[in-house]
């Protein structure tokens, strides 16, 4: 029995915390959101240049090959300290596709710069309103050139690449990889719920693309899905952590009718709680590295359980640390509303929770079903 | 990460899977039953010999020294003996309060006399412990009993009344606090003893439960006269040997058992809703996921606590997670199991009650599982102020002398 992360692996998160927390003090990343800035470019390229970007992708293609227990790690550290940066975009989502889907000229072609942080990537799913759905792809990959509309897609103002779901002349769907800098695209900027996260509209005329050869049919969009579910619920683990140590923080040091209010049962009940809900989430999120790893058959209940419980936590405890902080975790300046953004950004990232229960259910009877066959 | 047993694990497990299949039959894939009956005398003859059988292969008393018949093994080999044993069909357990409890905190706090003279019978199954703590005004607030302990010469007399106490109408030993000086705080005045429960004045009485079963007892103290000799601790020491016994409690409380995900997701199945399949249901699915999240979650903390045992690690006050999210787990999945078969969930006879009115027995049980051992409230308290070292609650009567602190009608 060995269900924790090597030494290896803790050691680097270590390191990846000391940075985030040095490098961003309170405040560091409302000021960056207050530049207007799509992108703090300084803060891309020492993420870059400590090698984070890169960790689980292999050393052939220019990563570390370090494995995704690793990126785990560091999702839940990125998710704690909130930098501004579409780390998520371009190494969950977009190079995770071209690893798993992509030629091997293809990972020749995007990886390396994927993992120096010279390119950004992204993933253009959602069509408008509404859970992934191979019935909501609209967008048409025909003779070599993409058409269509994506909306919307994060992190879309800065990325350079982007791996984008279309359908083809024979109506099957797939993945397809196509330079924003190119011809035929032009985007407009979107208002984020998720000020870190800015999103963007793409449409795509006629734009050159060339399909990720692997990737068949919607199975490859739901199993992509279930990857980057695992690293955005370590990323929401993360997230619900600061939180909880903000709310605690402020309970403690916050005086009201003669001592802190962290004194009061239902501020302490409150917090132990939220704690209950993170540790659950975190034991999910555990398993669901594993799953990834090992790249084991109970990836996709994995992927659910790990997405539905840290989804939850993570909103729980953002919403409750602006109540602990009263009227001044309702203020602009106060980093709490970064957090509760980020929670609710994360809830339907990937699709609603509504979606996750349905595959998780379904999931757990296909599963039934094999067992009784 | 990996869920593999080390070389040493997998040659205890093996060893733990042969003794068992020599000495037990294996439980069939769907014996899995709700028990809600109290244990009665066979019950009670079959546990002594089990326990004795598996004391005397050296598979009882773990991490007890060899010269009281114990292993002096690791956690990790109790943890595997119980998952394998958990799979084999076997009397009830009745020996965690002696055992697990009593007989750890007298090898801490007791005089070699006490352990020499209790740790072998216990340990065989020869004696079973109870537990006389709780008192009718004495829950939570452990330290407010009121039972009191009066010095008589070489002896002490005890008057007073315990209840919630398992196993007591079985048991040859109890592990007592009393109240031995009424004049000075009431964390001081507690003295600790070992109670022969065939001592003239001891009255045991069955408490009938909401269900109708009674799996607790009340027990009567009056002149009940225990020997110095069987004090455990000091005179006025007394809270701090039950904090010693409740620190093992909290390895031996684990999670709430009764109806859990596996058992709400069989029952949905078999329902139809609307006359669509009732795990169609949007509204039963999103009580289905969350529920399987929350076991999930469970077992993986579990296996994460585990890990830690099993590099030489103490699992802290963190256990009191397990017990306050299954017990409220449970009452919502007993609940909707209720709920989901309409005007027939609120009876309780078989043909329309599935697998034995497993819901419904638990319905009725789950209101206890939030209070025994640890109620919610307890357990958030000890959460926030172990865990996230939030400051501990005002306690008016802290200073006080016990006699002094006011009182209720209750």
């Amino acid at each position: 029995m060995n269900f924790e992360f090597s030494e290896d692996v803790t050691a680097m998160r270590e390191e990846v915390n000391r940075f985030l927390a040095n490098r961003l003090p309170t405040g560091a990343v409302r000021r960056q959101i207050e530049s207007g800035a799509p992108l703090d470019r300084e803060l891309w390229s020492e993420l870059a240049s400590m090698g984070w970007l890169g960790v689980a992708i292999p050393e052939v293609f220019g990563g570390a090959g370090l494995g995704h227990e690793t990126l785990c790690m560091i999702a839940e550290e990125l998710g704690r300290a909130l930098p501004f940066a579409p780390f998520s975009s371009s190494i969950f989502l977009a190079a995770q596709a071209i690893l798993e889907y992509g030629s091997d000229a293809q990972k020749q072609k995007y990886l390396p710069g994927l993992a120096d942080g010279a390119l950004i990537g992204t993933f253009a799913l959602a069509e408008g309103a509404g859970d992934p759905s191979p019935d909501a792809v609209g967008a048409v990959f025909a003779a070599g050139k993409l058409t269509g509309k994506k909306r919307p897609v994060f992190d879309g103002a800065v990325a350079n690449i982007a791996v984008v779901t279309a359908r083809n002349t024979a109506g099957e769907i797939g993945l397809y990889i196509t330079d924003l800098t190119g011809s035929g695209i032009s985007r407009e900027n979107l208002t984020s719920l998720d000020l870190t996260r800015p999103a963007a509209t793409f449409t795509f005329t006629a734009a050159p693309a060339e399909p990720l050869p692997l990737a068949g049919d919607w199975s490859a969009v739901t199993r992509l899905l279930d990857q980057a579910a695992i690293l955005f619920a370590f990323e929401a683990v993360g997230g619900a952590q600061t939180a909880l140590a903000m709310a605690l923080d402020y309970a403690k040091s916050r005086y009201a009718f003669g001592r802190p209010v962290a004194a009061l049962q239902s501020i302490k009940h409150k917090l132990a709680d939220i704690y209950v809900g993170v540790e659950l989430a975190r034991s999910n999120a555990y398993f669901g590295a594993w799953a990834l790893e090992a790249n084991a058959p109970e990836l996709q209940a994995a992927a659910a359980a790990a997405r539905l419980s840290a989804n939850q936590a993570f909103f729980e405890a953002a919403k409750e640390n602006i109540q602990v902080h009263g009227g001044m975790g309702f203020t602009w300046d106060s980093d709490c509303h970064l957090y509760y953004r980020r929670a609710k950004q994360l809830a339907g990232n990937l699709g609603s929770a509504r979606y996750w229960r349905n595959r998780l259910i379904d999931r757990l009877l296909s599963q039934n079903e094999t067992e009784a066959a | 990460m990996d869920f593999n047993d080390t070389a040493e694990e997998a040659e205890f497990r093996a060893a733990a899977r042969a003794f068992l299949d020599a000495n037990a039959v294996l439980k069939s894939a769907n014996s899995r039953t709700y028990r809600s009956r109290a244990f009665n005398p066979e019950d009670v003859a079959l546990s002594k010999a089990w326990q004795a059988t598996k004391a005397a292969a050296g598979f009882a008393g773990f991490h007890w020294p060899k010269k009281y018949g114990g292993r002096e093994g690791t956690q990790m080999q109790a943890i595997i003996f119980a998952q394998e044993e958990e799979k084999y069909l076997v009397p009830p357990g009745i020996f965690n309060q002696g055992v697990g409890m009593a007989l750890p905190t007298i090898m801490s706090c007791g005089t070699p006399e006490q352990i020499d003279r209790y740790a072998r019978p216990a340990l065989f199954g020869e004696e079973v412990w109870c537990q006389l703590f709780s008192e009718p005004a004495a829950g939570s607030d452990l330290a407010g009993l009121r039972t009191r302990a009066t010095r008589n010469g070489d002896d002490w007399l005890i008057n007073g009344q315990k209840v919630w106490t398992s196993n007591a109408h079985f048991s040859q030993f109890a592990m007592l606090v009393a109240r031995s000086n009424p004049d000075v705080p009431k964390h001081q005045g507690l003295t600790f003893f070992i109670l022969d429960m065939a001592t003239p004045g001891v009255e045991v009485r069955r408490i009938k439960q909401i269900s109708g079963t009674s799996n607790f007892c009340e027990v009567f103290l009056t002149d009940v006269r225990i020997p110095d000799s069987q004090r455990l601790g000091g005179v006025g020491e007394g809270w701090k040997v039950a904090m010693t016994m409740l620190a093992n409690e909290r390895h031996t409380v684990g999670q709430a058992e009764g109806p859990d995900f596996e058992d709400i997701f069989r029952l949905v199945k078999l329902l139809t809703l609307d006359g669509a399949p009732a795990v169609d249901d949007s509204a039963v699915r999103e009580k289905l996921a969350s529920w399987y999240c929350q076991a999930q979650g469970l077992k993986y903390t579990r296996l994460r606590m585990q890990t830690a045992l099993s590099r030489g690690k103490t699992p802290g006050p963190e256990a009191s997670i397990a017990k306050l999210v299954s017990a409220t787990k449970l009452q919502e999945i007993a609940a909707f199991g209720v709920d989901l078969l309409g005007q027939a969930g609120a009876v309780m006879d078989p043909e329309t009650a599935p697998f034995d009115a497993w819901f419904q027995n638990a319905f009725l049980y789950a209101p206890g599982k939030r209070i025994a051992g640890g109620t919610d409230e307890i357990l958030r308290n000890i959460i926030a102020e172990r865990v996230l070292k939030m400051p501990a609650d005002v306690r008016v009567d802290k200073d006080m002398p016990f006699n002094k602190i006011p009182v209720g009608l209750r």
